[in-house]
């Protein structure tokens, strides 16, 4: 059966919570979007920015030296880190930015985090001429205070969000808040496969652009399909992108990563897979950190990319049907995963993709020669840089 | 009927309009909570809106979000207004409605949350963030359980969603007067009559519109068209500066302010 179904359920999961105001909102984006994905025009249009605005396709890099360090299956790295803007959200924020002028949207708003996906949406602001504001954390803002300039230099609005956690939960909040008040002008441009039906199925669409490339490459390189994928998943939509293209492939395993923070045994984390529990928040069924009383808990991440108490509805699918695992990754593997291939290979991750790293360093070594494993390397590091000096005690 | 549709009922029997207060539940805590109820009902409230506070209000604005905070802080949990309530009926039967988000109910339990809110003396939900599309999972059990199940219409909301609204809400429709979040607003939007007007014919049942209204001169031009005024983030900035008697005497005030204002609005 092919998910999601006409009301945007992936089983249990997905859906459409939101207030009445938007639902007919959500109507239209859906209809628009159904009516323009398989339109000639548009995915030709889509397909030039990917390849002469993004670079695509890019590499499918074979990890000599840390494979060899490792001594078990052969290191793939899908290199998004290489795409303009340096990570894999404008794969989706060049489409959702197309479909947006398609629909006569002249103003676009996003949520972000760790700012990468704030810092694509107001360059495809710049890029197609449309008004940017942008939702961030203030306990974010402080935290990637160079994609905070980047955005301002795009010409985006950066709006700083205080209430609640002060985090990318909030900022979502206070992009919904804002879209609510000015549906009739303005696109919601979601930076992941979560929030209301159609976004987890839009957002997961454009971004399996990765899975696709990273698909044939392997073919072309190994002449079979790979062993293993293995994504960081915050919201998900960098490993939705690889996983979605290899769904049917039932041979090929795929894991997820989520980050524990301190531990999964101390509270403070961003796992809802790996321990959290079914609700719903910011339009979506899913899994969530939450308390008994089913108010949301605070995520903890050293990657601001990861620190979101929720997940993509379809992850939450993926799971409960067994065709993916999730696995916890801590603060400290992920910072051992970012020096270690920064050292073996000469290339900085992003703390996001660190964390698949780190789960790549447990992997290898238990698997055969003649194996191999694809990850996907969803974003440069330059970014973290003060983060990772921070966690290394390291004043710059 | 419902002590919800009853008391539209009796209301427009003589042509008068309902006064809807809302306040968060558990602001500043529960007890206090407690005591407002039966004060804003004397003081003319016709039916009353509990706020469920929840972590994450998406469709509130600033000052509904922070009352939902305090609340929070102070230790408020579905339970605990639940029986809240309980205590109140005792000596209260002024039709009560919980507002909120879907989350704490899910996690409370569709059905135990339908049993125990009727057995409470609840007698409506509207869950902010549950469509007429997602609704089937709570309205299937609250019809049974005898607990209305309330929807909102929008300014977006167009002719057939009108319908659908028509013919799955019990006790009444709330009719949300902007594009926007709650919150007190200076000025009702001058399309507001036209679109109660319009909207009103559609529907069977009684039509309350609510958010941006403040004052007892906004409370009346609505009541010249709707069947009920609901009043929440006005009555709720007053949690922001008083406590204890004087809160409860400020929110009594403004009741009775909103109430005349209804009133010299649905002679009109």
């Amino acid at each position: 059966m092919k998910l999601p179904d006409k009301q945007g359920h992936f089983g249990q999961f997905g859906g459409r919570y939101v207030s009445e105001t938007l639902m007919p909102a959500l109507l239209e984006l859906e209809a628009a979007y159904r009516k323009y994905k398989n339109n000639r025009e548009f995915k030709d249009e889509f397909d030039y920015y990917l390849k002469q605005y993004v670079g695509r396709p890019n590499p499918l890099y074979f990890a000599g030296k840390l494979t060899e360090k490792l001594g078990g299956a052969k290191i793939y790295l899908k290199r998004e880190d290489l795409n303009h803007t340096g990570a894999h959200k404008v794969n989706n924020t060049i489409g959702q930015g197309l479909l947006a002028k398609r629909m006569g949207k002249r103003r676009v708003i996003a949520e972000t985090g760790a700012g990468q996906h704030g810092v694509a949406t107001a360059t495809i602001a710049a890029l197609f001429g449309m008004e940017c504001e942008v939702f961030m954390g203030e306990e974010d803002i402080h935290r990637q205070s160079l994609n905070v300039f980047r955005m301002k230099l795009l010409g985006a609005t950066v709006t700083p969000v205080n209430s609640g956690t002060a985090t990318l939960k909030d900022a979502m909040n206070e992009a919904m808040r804002n879209w609510t008040t000015y549906v009739a002008d303005t696109f919601y441009v979601i930076g992941t496969v979560a929030g209301p039906h159609p976004y987890p199925m839009m957002v997961r669409d454009f971004q399996s652009i990765i899975g696709r490339e990273a698909r044939a490459q392997h073919l072309k390189a190994e002449g079979r399909l790979p062993d293993v994928l293995v994504a960081a998943v915050g919201g998900g939509s960098n490993a939705m992108g690889l996983f979605y293209p290899f769904i049917k492939d039932r041979e090929v395993r795929m894991i997820g990563v989520e980050a524990s923070g301190y531990g999964i045994n101390s509270g403070k984390h961003a796992a809802p897979l790996c321990a959290g529990s079914v609700g719903v928040l910011h339009g979506n069924r899913t899994y969530l950190l939450q308390d008994n009383d089913g108010q949301i808990s605070h995520a903890h991440s050293i990657s601001a990319g990861l620190d979101y108490p929720g997940v993509g509805p379809e992850h939450a699918w993926l799971k409960e049907s067994g065709r993916a695992d999730y696995v916890p990754i801590s603060d400290d593997e992920a910072m051992e995963g970012f020096q270690t291939l920064t050292m073996e290979e000469g290339i900085l991750p992003a703390l996001e993709s660190a964390h698949a790293i780190a789960h790549v360093l447990k992997l290898a070594p238990t698997m055969g020669k003649d194996q191999s494993i694809v990850v996907c390397l969803s974003g440069r590091g330059d970014k973290d840089i003060h983060t990772v000096a921070e966690a290394m005690g390291v004043s710059l | 009927m419902s002590r919800i549709g009853d008391t539209f009922a009796r209301l427009g029997k003589t042509g008068d309009k309902a006064l809807i207060t809302f306040i968060t539940a558990g602001d500043p805590d529960l007890t206090a909570t407690a005591g407002l109820i039966p004060r804003m009902a004397a003081a003319g409230a016709d039916i009353i809106e509990l706020g469920v506070p929840f972590s994450d209000p998406m469709a509130d604005g600033p000052t509904i979000q922070k009352a939902s905070e305090r609340a929070l802080a102070a230790g408020t949990t579905l339970a605990g207004i639940l029986a809240m309530v309980k205590e109140v009926r005792s000596s209260c039967q002024v039709p009560l409605l919980l507002m909120g988000y879907y989350n704490p109910i899910y996690i409370y339990g569709v059905e135990r949350f339908c049993r125990d809110a009727v057995a409470a003396g609840v007698d409506g939900v509207l869950v902010v963030d549950l469509p007429p599309e997602e609704s089937a999972e709570l309205k299937t059990v609250a019809d049974q359980a005898g607990l209305d199940v309330i929807f909102l219409l929008t300014p977006t909301s167009d002719a057939s969603r009108i319908k659908t609204v028509n013919r799955l809400g019990r006790g009444f429709i709330y009719y949300v007067s902007v594009t926007g979040v709650t919150g007190a607003r200076t000025a009702l939007a001058d399309s507001l009559s036209a679109s109660v007007t319009a909207i009103r014919r559609q529907v069977r049942l009684p039509l309350a519109v609510g958010f941006g209204i403040s004052t007892p001169e906004q409370a009346a031009g609505v009541a010249v068209v709707a069947d009920g005024v609901v009043v929440g983030s006005a009555i709720v900035k007053l949690f922001e500066e008083h406590r204890n008697r004087e809160l409860v005497e400020r929110v009594a005030d403004m009741v009775r302010g909103l109430k005349d204002g209804v009133r010299s609005g649905q002679n009109n």
